[in-house]
């Protein structure tokens, strides 16, 4: 009985191991190969050497990576953009679930279902309409003293930024946190003489932090990831998100090992930031978080 | 959702009424104003930015859908009725379009839903480095469809490191195809590393699904001597009934919205076999700048999508 049930979760972890192989062999190619030069990738491609750091191991490719393509800028304005719509959708999408979960404003039933239809809108159905919209939308300028305002948004930062920043599924994951919270605290906080501004930033959002952790990975990952809606809108190279760059190397004699330097540098930051956050996020979906 | 516990302050007051009276309207409004007036000013910032960049796009969308505006042309934006659902209609490439969204559908919504329930089970109970294989199992997600498309398009080379690996598996028998330029395999190509990516997110929802059934069931199930088996077939499954519907909606929208990969690997070729609505959509309105022949492809997209969540919901309600 006892070596049977050892058998079955050795068998368990076996499977596991093969899952999880499968999940990281390409990931792990890809770091390995950019490390190395052309020739030995196809060389080391047949035997268990393509994902292992052996051989003629260098930095080169990065360094040519630098060279054809302006990465530095790219990663700049990358980690802007998508600093600026987590901060901004945190604050924004928080603060409207709290008045909605919290609060008793007239109509936020409505409001609340209207914000929710949106989930079934996909984006790529709203891209090329939206495309066409911000590029009537007002733009104001400072320029020296004088105030310029100028028509269409079409490659700017903004154009990258705003329309993301607002989100239906942040509201709604923040909306069901705020209810598991007790609205006495709320009630004590009043009777102290706390205003709701103040209630919601000393009382409920310092509970909502598995919330928060939710919302920033998910609002962070798209924004970084973006590709459809820059190729469409920025056409200025210094403007461009990292994601842009991957077009530098659609041409023909590409070097594969840059390609791969290219791409491990602009993944490379997001896992490191996802195994930073990693309990708190796979935790807090899986305990609470996305219920269906 | 609309009979809470506790009822609120202004609820009260037509739930028990004969209880107690309505209290005196000047006492209360002060307090009940200022609370209109953070609360709406609270909801402002997101609603109007929903209503800005989500609601007014797709009203937009559907008006564009009726003219032949384009985005950069000196004539006025004219209606010109279905000239463009006409010209979408019978144009062969949508259709072909339609067929290869179907065919990736058809096979990932079944696959990629097991397969992530599969992995939530083999990480759902606690044991020693199941942080670890969470976070290996996850990875594929946090990288870029964008990086994971150009990867694999390396692997899927004739000299590639997946026909590398199948011919070392099969001792030398399988020499793989030339995946992407071969119109019989260029689909099943995308479909494999499509599910690949995106099987992590969909396991942290059966995940949140399994952590939500009690614990208690399975130690009664255990008690009546349930295999296994039973306990899955009779406790998981049936817990398992939102979340269930939740997966099939949200792989389904994200399977019919296939772009990335296509953009990235094959441009919808070789032959139109992976071109998908998307695809054409941005085609021939960024491409070719037609915006409003764009919009009606993207209407008849959001149709589509609809009509396949009613009927998703529909098959998948409760009956009672």
């Amino acid at each position: 009985m006892k070596n049977a049930l050892q058998l079955n979760s050795l068998g368990t972890m076996a499977i596991r191991i093969l899952f999880a192989a499968v999940a990281a062999f390409p990931i792990l190619f890809m770091l390995i190969s950019s490390l190395k030069p052309d020739q030995q990738i196809f060389g080391d491609m047949s035997s268990v050497a393509a994902f292992l750091p052996i051989g003629n191991i260098s930095f080169d490719n990065y360094a040519a990576v630098f060279d054809r393509v302006p990465a530095a800028r790219f990663l700049v304005n990358s980690i802007g953009i998508s600093a600026v719509t987590v901060v901004l959708g945190i604050f924004i999408n928080s603060l409207c679930a709290f008045a909605l979960s919290r609060m008793q404003v007239r109509g936020k039933r409505v409001v609340f279902t209207a914000i929710l239809a949106t989930l079934i809108v996909p984006f790529q159905t709203l891209a090329l309409p939206l495309v066409w919209w911000v590029n009537q939308l007002p733009y104001f300028e400072l320029n020296g003293f004088s105030l310029e305002i100028s028509k269409g948004w079409l490659d700017t930062y903004q154009v990258q930024i705003i329309p993301f920043i607002a989100n239906a599924f942040s509201i709604y994951l923040y909306h069901q946190y705020f209810e598991s919270i007790p609205k006495e605290l709320d009630e004590a906080a009043r009777i102290d003489g706390a205003g709701w501004f103040k209630i919601y930033r000393q009382v409920v959002m310092p509970l909502a932090g598995p919330a928060t952790a939710t919302v920033a990975i998910l609002t962070f990952l798209p924004a970084w990831n973006s590709y459809l809606w820059p190729l469409m809108v920025v056409q200025s190279e210094e403007l461009r998100p990292v994601m842009i760059g991957i077009q530098y190397f659609f041409q023909l004699n590409v070097s594969w090992g840059e390609v791969m330097a290219y791409a491990s540098l602009i993944t490379v930051p997001v896992v490191v930031l996802f195994i930073a956050f990693q309990r708190s996020f796979i935790n807090s979906i899986a305990s609470s978080g996305v219920k269906g | 959702m609309t009979t809470t516990q506790l009822p609120s302050p202004r609820r009260r007051s037509t739930a028990s009424a004969p209880v107690r009276p309505p209290l005196n309207p000047h006492r209360r409004r002060p307090r009940y104003l200022r609370e209109q007036i953070s609360g709406w000013g609270m909801i402002a910032p997101a609603a109007l930015l929903l209503l800005a960049f989500v609601f007014l796009p797709a009203i937009l969308g559907f008006g564009l859908a009726f003219t032949n505006a384009r985005l950069i042309s000196p004539r006025p934006v004219e209606f010109v009725g279905v000239d463009n659902f006409a010209r979408l209609f019978t144009d062969p490439t949508f259709w072909r379009a339609l067929l290869n969204v179907s065919y990736f559908a058809v096979v990932v919504v079944p696959v990629q839903s097991a397969l992530a329930l599969a992995m939530a089970l083999l990480i759902n109970k606690k044991f020693r480095g199941v942080n670890f294989f969470r976070t290996v199992y996850f990875l594929p997600v946090v990288t870029s469809m964008v990086v994971v498309s150009l990867l694999w398009m390396f692997m899927y080379r004739k000299d590639g490191l997946i026909n590398e690996l199948l011919s070392n598996a099969s001792f030398g028998l399988i020499h793989g195809p030339d995946w992407l330029n071969d119109p019989a395999t260029a689909m099943p190509a995308i479909i494999a590393l499509s599910i690949w990516q995106a099987a992590g997110f969909h396991m942290i929802i059966w995940l949140a699904g399994l952590q939500s059934i009690s614990g208690e069931l399975y130690e009664a199930a255990q008690l009546d001597g349930a295999s296994r088996w039973h306990q899955f077939r009779y406790v998981t499954w049936p817990g398992l009934k939102h979340t269930r519907t939740l997966i099939l909606v949200t792989i389904t929208i994200q399977a019919l919205g296939l772009f990335d990969q296509v953009s990235v690997m094959t441009q919808g070729g070789p032959l139109d076999s992976t071109t998908t609505i998307i695809y054409e959509a941005v085609r021939s309105g960024f491409k070719q700048q037609e915006t409003s022949y764009a919009s009606a492809i993207s209407l008849v997209f959001f149709v589509l999508v609809l009509l396949i969540s009613a009927v998703q919901r529909y098959l998948t309600r409760e009956k009672d």
